[in-house]
């Protein structure tokens, strides 16, 4: 029984009241950090590419195993946590050796990068299998091939751009004043590198950029985890991941 | 007469494009890839392609090597190469070779050895005729952007 494209967590919208601290718009544009894990490098080039084009630091990893390492939460090293590292979102394939994206997932959410927001990726509609992930936290699920549409979707309700409320479905529900909040107080460094593949291939060197003043989007202000958790409101859009759903079980 | 080169291979790359989207080699995830060409990565679907080329080779490789196998034909594991297969194929819109996969996915998980064979050599004519399609759009691709520098040099 399909759910009402309700594929996010409506506790979210609780999250709303809790910013009193705004900070002026001119402070450092903060560029949404994504780590994006998946065991094929076809759809890690593409979904890099997908994401540096929403203007999103990417790095990529080829594995659940490099997630964890790449945030510092490999067992070897017991609780090193890095200085500075600061992913926004985590995207991974559900499929994947080893480590499913469903058990990176689960150990996301048993740790101190719990208020990330992950996202899992998978060929197959499987409904069973997006109850699951959505009931360990998983922000959202969706559906490969992975399309502009879905990526631009999901970054405008996790990190909604205050200034485009028109632009998209009006996902903020947050009353502000003219000047939209930006990055939170925790002074953090974003890793340097704006496209970061860490698997054995070398990944092809890019650079990425807001393409306008618009990228401006606020996270979260919480000032004691070392990360952003959302704070959108209703995730509904007119390409809800039931629409999506529905319209990819028409077509075989 | 450059100029007109320049129009003509455009039309050729169009003529070309529609006939793989009709005969449903290609779908609308290619036009997908297409739209994330630009300038900061103005070659993007050719290389994306490329990286496709050499990791279904690979795949179809493997595949080969297993089923050739007579003592014991690993179904399992040709089962994981394939789905990497159509994990791939799907993402970069190859819809017919994707399709292919997935018949013969059916075939390997009834341990249907005939049906594999089969599906392997279809799969295999089926990638060939998908690669040598977009080799051909890339070489129409490369000849516009060619005709339309000389048209319009570049000054430096």
């Amino acid at each position: 029984m399909a759910r009402n494209g309700m594929f996010s967590r409506r506790r979210r919208a609780e999250k709303v009241e809790e910013y009193d601290e705004l900070l002026p718009l001119t402070e450092a544009t903060h560029e949404v950090h994504v780590l994006a894990v998946d065991d094929s490098l076809v759809d890690r080039i593409v979904i890099e590419r997908l994401l540096k084009n929403t203007s999103c630091k990417v790095t990529t990893v080829d594995s659940g195993m490099r997630a964890l390492k790449y945030l510092g939460l490999d067992e070897e090293e017991s609780s090193v946590s890095i200085d500075g590292l600061k992913v926004d979102l985590i995207i991974t394939d559900y499929c994947m050796p080893g480590m499913t994206g469903y058990d990176l997932l689960k150990k996301i959410k048993g740790s101190s990068f719990r208020e990330v927001p992950v996202v899992i990726m998978s060929s197959e509609n499987v409904l069973a299998r997006i109850d699951r992930c959505l009931e360990e936290g998983a922000e959202d699920f969706l559906l490969k091939p992975v399309k502009l549409a879905d990526v631009k979707r999901l970054k405008s309700y996790m990190f909604n751009e205050d200034r485009f409320r028109g632009e998209e479905k009006g996902m903020n529900k947050r009353k502000l004043p003219e000047s939209s909040s930006d990055d939170s107080s925790t002074p953090t460094l974003s890793p340097s590198p704006s496209s970061l593949d860490l698997s054995s291939t070398p990944s092809p060197p890019s650079t990425s950029s807001p393409s306008s003043p618009k990228a401006a989007f606020s996270s979260s202000l919480s000032t004691d985890s070392p990360t952003h958790s959302t704070d959108s409101s209703m995730p509904c859009s007119p390409t809800s991941p039931t629409r999506r759903l529905k319209m990819s079980s028409q077509d075989l | 007469m450059l100029g007109l080169g320049v129009e003509r291979l455009r039309a050729d790359m169009n003529r070309l494009l529609a006939l793989l989207f009709h005969q449903g080699v290609l779908d609308e995830q290619f036009l997908q890839l297409q739209q994330l060409q630009d300038e900061s990565s103005p070659n993007f679907v050719s290389e994306v392609v490329n990286i496709y080329f050499q990791e279904s080779e690979k795949l179809l490789r493997n595949l080969r090597s297993l089923l050739m196998d007579r003592e014991l034909s690993d179904y399992k594991k040709m089962g994981v190469h394939l789905n990497q297969f159509i994990g791939s194929s799907s993402s970069i819109g190859a819809k017919r070779v994707r399709n292919v996969c997935v018949a013969f996915r059916v075939a390997s998980e009834q341990n249907n050895r005939l049906g594999s064979l089969r599906a392997l050599e279809l799969l295999e004519h089926e990638y060939c005729y998908l690669k040598n399609k977009l080799h051909e759009l890339f070489q129409i691709e490369q000849q516009r952007l060619l005709a339309a520098a000389v048209r319009y040099p570049v000054q430096h």
